[in-house]
């Protein structure tokens, strides 16, 4: 299965102006953002408000480059089992989407993207020395991706542009897939109420 | 032994005087741990620098110093300390603190914004005097 993560072209085709920003169409594949990076130079006069918007879409990427290591370290261990692994795998390349589309959403609209780790830095600030079983990476993969569910509902209103708040929504929305998988696996209990997330 | 014993009850009195002067601020140290883990581990951790600093010694730290953390431009030329306000505050707007930085994530609920701080608190007070 395939995932295709979309980010309205308004936002990467945007001039550097609040006003540009608001202007809405249609919506671009992932892989057309990619295509587009680097076209466009938008880097000079970027007002106040894109580069919030860039620091917080470079936050975004940081953990969704943590989230793609941290399955590389679950996958990499040995300790999941098929169809687990499967579905980490599955779920690490959901996190590649998102961070292919983050990246050509920062560059388009003129910023510089966070760079990758190395797998040891992650190892190491995961604490993945401790993960001992496949509920330890389970474990593990769920309290990231809850947390990154509530990061990304928390920065939604701080987003300038509408567009990116959407996009913001729909990462969370895979991320919150991503944690009700898991906590299924885990064999616990979904949330008691309603509205748990992102309060 | 001995000096086991006390250095142990020295803890439990310092973490006894912590919990209390969390709850005198308003925070429930127990809530804030369970509002850290799902509101802030998606970025921050307690001993280890992830996306965001480390933050189980946060408190009484010098805002954008933590060895180790590479911080924006705008934090990492921060002065303040974070004291209960401080943290109070950039939990309510971080870009109103220190305009610049990087978190756009803040906590809307005051009764969270006192529980995570008084968690915070609570850690600081724990630890053994350097």
């Amino acid at each position: 299965m395939s995932t295709i993560v979309t980010i309205p072209s308004s936002v990467i085709a945007t001039p550097a102006s609040r006003r540009g920003f608001m202007r809405s169409s249609g919506a671009l594949s992932a892989v057309a953002v990619a295509l587009l990076a680097g076209k466009d130079v938008l880097a000079q006069g970027m007002s106040a408000d894109v580069t919030k918007d860039v620091s917080i879409l470079n936050v975004a990427l940081g953990l969704e480059h943590e989230a793609i290591n941290a399955y590389q370290l679950g996958a990499g261990s040995g300790l999941l089992q098929k169809p687990v692994l499967d579905i980490a795998v599955q779920f690490q390349g959901h996190h590649k989407a998102h961070r292919d589309a983050l990246i050509a959403t920062i560059q388009k609209l003129g910023g510089s993207p966070v760079a990758e780790k190395k797998l040891d830095d992650y190892a190491k600030a995961l604490n993945a020395g401790a993960l001992k079983s496949q509920g330890d990476v389970l474990d593990l993969a769920a309290r990231l991706e809850l947390g990154a569910t509530n990061a990304y509902l928390g920065v939604i209103p701080s987003l300038g542009n509408k567009d990116l708040a959407k996009v913001a929504a729909r990462l969370a929305a895979d991320e919150t897939m991503h944690f009700t998988v898991l906590t299924s696996a885990l064999g616990r209990p979904l949330p008691a109420g309603a509205l748990s997330f992102g309060a | 032994m001995r000096a086991g014993a006390l250095a142990g009850w020295s803890l439990a009195l310092l973490a006894s005087a912590g919990a209390s002067m969390a709850h005198a601020q308003g925070g429930d140290a127990v809530k804030g741990r369970q509002l850290f883990e799902s509101r802030c581990v998606g970025c921050h951790s307690l001993d280890q620098h992830r996306v965001g600093p480390a933050l189980g010694t946060v408190a009484g730290r010098a805002a954008g110093k933590a060895p180790g953390y590479t911080y924006s431009p705008a934090m990492s030329v921060a002065t303040h300390v974070w004291t209960g306000d401080r943290l109070q505050a950039w939990l309510t707007d971080p870009e109103a603190l220190v305009p610049g930085q990087a978190m756009g994530y803040s906590l809307s609920q005051a009764q969270d914004r006192r529980d995570v701080v008084a968690f915070l608190q609570s850690l600081a007070q724990a630890r053994p005097a350097q």
